[in-house]
């Protein structure tokens, strides 16, 4: 196992009071792994993501542990945490074409950030330029402002910079939600790539776009208002899914590139519960077509029913 | 580049043109006669017969018997020449004469303390913003300054370190016992009367920039850049380090648009310590009503601010690499 | 090369660089998503933080104390606030409150009266450059083309001319002027840097999904700016309106203090004037000029924590941080 989250539990502290956005979430990613994490909006998923390297203002760690090759993460501690960041657990945000500094050079950038790894720029400038040159970008983009490089660049040069330390774990927010579908198919090859060239050892991948997760991901996983429906080998789940709102994601799943979450009203009627309140037994038994009596009485635990498929749904075993 | 600069020009070349058109008009066409009321303030004890003599005088000086569209141009005519009339309160002192006079005492002021203040009120609010500790202290303390008048300031600390701690002088650009001249004495007396106008003006505008680059650096630690710089561990002297320098650019911006109002603060200052510059001029123009003067003060105080906002508009192009790129990118 | 001119705020968050330089970062100002469904539970919750944000509960506290003295002041010392009936400079006591003037006037009944023409000239001025503001803002940024290059040119000219300036030279050549007659001059110099912002704003809820929805359905120019848009950054505006406030109290005070106030009546930089112009500092008498002093810088002072109080009720995410 590269990465194993326990019984994680992260919650968004508002006025009103806890956002229970993470509620115990248990899932192993093995190495060479990529794990496609996909739900609707507000489900959790990059709360989930971002947790994992960096919990924000109003994050709060509640419970559970996270360990990355057999070593335990500090998630809420930010400064032992930043010995792991970059080195270890990467990321490639959701707003990657407005992630570098405006006012830098990108190699200069590159540079110093490089530096408080303790890893000098000129040590590292030849493996640079490889990768570069593997996105497609050429090497000169170092001397140029962000402002010089389109959207795309900008985002192959964001990939290139978060895996230029051969982190362990990579996670991928939400980065083909800007680009148009064959710009979306060649990220998600690059990512593939990067995995196969050991640029990056294992690797989540969040996104509400089903359709690219079943091209690159080697599983799938499901959440729902704050937990985990559902994880599964990517074909297991897209053959044979046991959870009712992975069969309904999928039988609503349209033509490939369009993304369900826009479907998601006619797809499965009803909404997610708050999560502010979520209400006691299975969170999605509102909206459950097969749902029973212990639903609402009892939370379906997430347990394994086949080897490296698992569910959280009382039906399903 | 040139074209860039060339726009930025022709702007400041109109403002110049509007504002002194303005200038020229107001006495022309605000209600009453300006020539008579000052014959009737200034011509005491005059016969009727010697006070018309007097506005025909006066209307002659002004160039007031010309056809309107005439004195229009013959003003633009001698105002490029550099000649903006005499002053009638300093009997017949030619103004710009008087002006040049008044003018160092001024930007020995205003310079320093916008300068100063522009700089070490950004350093203290880039240090106070996400720090509780700091920023309990400055944001208040920052507040009041910003809403304290210029010369309220001004006679507070005449007050204090001139009447009761008796550490400068409050009064006069130099000791009224010396002569101008370069000795160490002299200099010695300049500084000393300079200290406290010079630190009004500055503590005043201190507030505002620190809370501002408070704002600004808040602002940019949520940028995009800044949560990316944090996902990949940098470490938050490194992230404040950006921070600092994206939010110096509104900064700049903010310094030219402060000047008219740090201006009208140095002159309302220089006229608490009747410091000998533009302000102290301003106020006897307005008491005497030597309207040459007056007209000549505000064009010289236009001329300043432009002259100043194109300085600003060429340090921000230094500054920010966005529009140098976008200029050369432009010009290829 | 012409959108990226480095002129105000072009590559910058919509800043808006208030008066003295004290600028507020509206980045996150609610400049709305969409027309909120429920307005009554919206304003009430506004209410609602508005009363619990302690910036706002000592900025209005300390306004209405200035408030009220203002109105009552009056009625306890009626009568001619410069009429000579106090000793000679005596410090302030039990029946001279604030003292009296080298002349014998009685400081506090100056202080009270001036109080008053204060907040005239805030709300006066204040208001209408505020509504020049918001209407070359509005007309900018709704309707761009030659219109918006036109009056962002004027913006940027009257930006740039020294306005106090202007002031100066228009006040002297006025005989006989009032508080109106000031706040009229304060109001049409101060509001480039309010159009600017609204401008900037207008722009970009112009574009916006219930804009255009209500353009389709035919609503015409004029009511969807002020039904629509206006309605979308009324917090906004309202913080743009306390910001002129407390510079037109800023600006008065320097003309009153330069002796280019109002001729008749009194006024807080108007008893500066005379403090500093009958030797009140050589003299010791304190007690002349702190008070007008320390109530501008109060009530400006207030008038700013205010505004970065209710920016924080009016964005919630600001809160809380």
């Amino acid at each position: 196992m590269s990465l194993q989250v326990t019984d994680l539990r992260v919650y968004y502290r508002t006025l009103a009071g806890d956002v229970k956005a993470l509620d115990g979430v248990t899932f192993g990613i093995a190495d060479g792994e990529i794990m496609g994490l996909a739900g609707e909006s507000g489900c959790g998923k990059s709360t989930l993501g971002n947790s994992l390297i960096r919990m924000e203002g109003r994050m709060r760690h509640v419970g559970g542990t996270v360990t990355l090759d057999g070593v335990p993460l500090p998630i809420d501690d930010q400064a032992d945490m930043n010995h792991f960041r970059f080195a270890e657990v990467s990321i490639i945000p959701q707003y990657a074409m407005s992630a570098l500094n405006p006012t830098r050079k990108i190699g200069k950038m590159v540079g110093e950030l490089v530096a408080t790894r303790g890893v000098r720029y000129h040590d590292i400038r030849e493996e640079l330029e490889r990768r570069l040159e593997l996105v497609g970008l050429a090497r000169d983009v170092l001397d140029r402002y962000p402002i010089e490089l389109s959207g795309g660049m900008k985002q192959r040069m964001v990939m290139v910079l978060s895996t230029l330390l051969d982190p362990s774990l990579l996670i991928a927010d939400e980065i083909t939600s800007a680009l148009d579908v064959s710009s979306q198919r060649a990220v998600a090859q690059t990512l593939v790539e990067f995995r196969d060239r050991g640029f990056v050892k294992s690797m989540i991948v969040v996104t509400h776009d089903v359709s690219i997760l079943y091209q690159i991901s080697n599983t799938l996983a499901i959440m729902y208002a704050g937990k985990l429906a559902e994880k599964a080998p990517t074909d297991v789940i897209m053959s044979r899914p046991k959870h009712p709102y992975t069969r309904l994601l999928i039988s609503s799943l349209p033509e490939i590139g369009v993304r369900f979450e826009e479907q998601r009203l006619t797809g499965i009627p009803g909404t997610p519960p708050s999560l502010l309140n979520p209400p006691t037994g299975c969170r999605f038994r509102e909206r459950c077509p097969i749902a029973i009596a212990r639903c609402t009485d009892e939370e379906p635990p997430f347990v394994e029913v086949e080897p490296n498929h698992s569910v959280a749904c009382w039906m399903a075993s | 580049m040139r074209r860039y600069f060339g726009r930025k020009l022709l702007i400041y070349a109109a403002t110049f043109f509007i504002a002194a058109t303005i200038d020229w008009l107001i006495p022309r066409f605000m209600p009453g006669d300006p020539v008579q009321s000052l014959v009737s303030r200034t011509g005491f004890g005059l016969s009727p017969e010697g006070s018309q003599a007097l506005v025909t005088y006066y209307n002659n000086l002004f160039g007031l018997n010309h056809p309107i569209w005439e004195q229009y141009i013959n003003f633009w005519a001698s105002l490029l020449h550099g000649d903006l009339g005499r002053s009638v309160y300093l009997t017949g002192r030619p103004v710009t004469s008087v002006i040049m006079s008044a003018v160092p005492y001024t930007l020995a002021l205003l310079i320093p303390a916008v300068l100063l203040s522009w700089w070490v009120g950004n350093t203290i609010g880039a240090r106070a913003a996400r720090r509780r500790l700091l920023d309990n202290v400055v944001l208040p303390v920052g507040y009041v300054l910003t809403a304290t008048p210029y010369m309220w300031l001004a006679i507070v600390l005449a007050w204090v370190f001139g009447f009761i701690l008796n550490i400068f002088p409050i009064s006069g650009g130099y000791s009224y016992s010396l002569e101008p001249t370069l000795t160490w004495k002299f200099i010695g007396s300049l500084f000393s009367h300079w200290v406290l106008p010079f630190a009004s003006l500055f503590l005043v505008g201190l507030g505002g920039w620190a809370i501002g680059m408070r704002n600004m650096i808040i602002y940019e630690l949520e940028a995009d850049y800044s949560r990316y710089l944090e996902a990949l561990g940098a470490p938050s002297r490194l992230v404040r380090k950006y921070a600092f320098r994206n939010a110096m650019l509104p900064q700049i911006t903010g310094l030219a648009l402060s000047l008219g109002v740090v201006v009208a603060g140095a002159l309302v200052t220089e006229i608490v310590f009747s410091y000998p510059g533009l302000g102290k001029l301003l106020l006897a123009s307005i008491q005497n009503e030597d309207f040459f003067l007056l007209q000549g003060i505000f064009l010289f105080i236009i001329l300043g601010v432009l002259i100043a906002n194109f300085i600003v508009d060429i340090a921000y192009v230094i500054v920010d690499p966005r529009t140098r790129v976008a200029m050369s990118g432009a010009e290829e | 090369m012409t959108t990226r001119a480095p002129s105000a705020g072009a590559q910058t968050p919509d800043v808006v660089q208030g008066p003295q330089g004290v600028p507020t970062v509206p980045g996150a100002v609610p400049v709305g998503g969409r027309p909120d469904p429920r307005p009554m539970s919206r304003r009430g919750e506004i209410l609602y933080f508005a009363l619990r944000t302690k910036k706002v509960i000592i900025g209005l506290t300390i306004i209405a104390v200035f408030l009220v003295l203002a109105l009552i002041g009056p009625i306890i010392r009626p009568g001619d606030p410069d009429a000579l009936i106090g000793p000679l400079g005596a410090s302030p006591s039990a029946d001279w409150w604030f003292g009296t003037t080298s002349f014998g006037q009685d400081i506090f009944a100056q202080f009270v009266y001036s109080l008053g023409s204060t907040f005239l000239v805030g709300a006066l001025g204040g208001g209408i450059a505020a509504i020049i503001g918001m209407t070359v803002g509005f007309v900018a940024g709704y309707r761009g083309g030659w219109i918006d290059e036109v009056l962002n040119m004027i913006t940027n000219v009257v930006l740039v001319i020294p306005t106090l300036a202007l002031l100066l030279v228009a006040a002297a050549y006025l005989s006989a002027r009032g508080v109106v007659v000031e706040a009229l001059f304060i109001g049409f110099t101060s509001w480039p840097w309010a159009a600017r912002a609204i401008r900037a704003q207008t722009f970009s809820l112009r574009s916006r999904e219930f804009v255009n929805l209500a353009r389709m359905s035919g609503v015409k120019g004029l009511r969807i700016v002020f039904g629509e848009i206006a309605p979308n950054m009324s917090s906004y505006l309202f913080l743009t309106f306390i910001l002129l406030f407390g510079g037109a109290i800023l600006i008065a005070a320097t003309l009153d203090f330069i002796g280019l106030g109002p001729t008749s009546g009194s006024s807080l930089g108007l008893m500066m004037y005379d403090a500093v112009a009958w030797s009140a500092l050589q003299l010791g008498l304190w007690w002349w000029f702190i008070p007008p002093g320390v109530a501008i810088t109060a009530i400006v002072g207030a008038l700013y924590i205010t505004n970065v109080g209710l920016d924080e009720v009016f964005n919630p995410k600001l809160r809380n941080t």
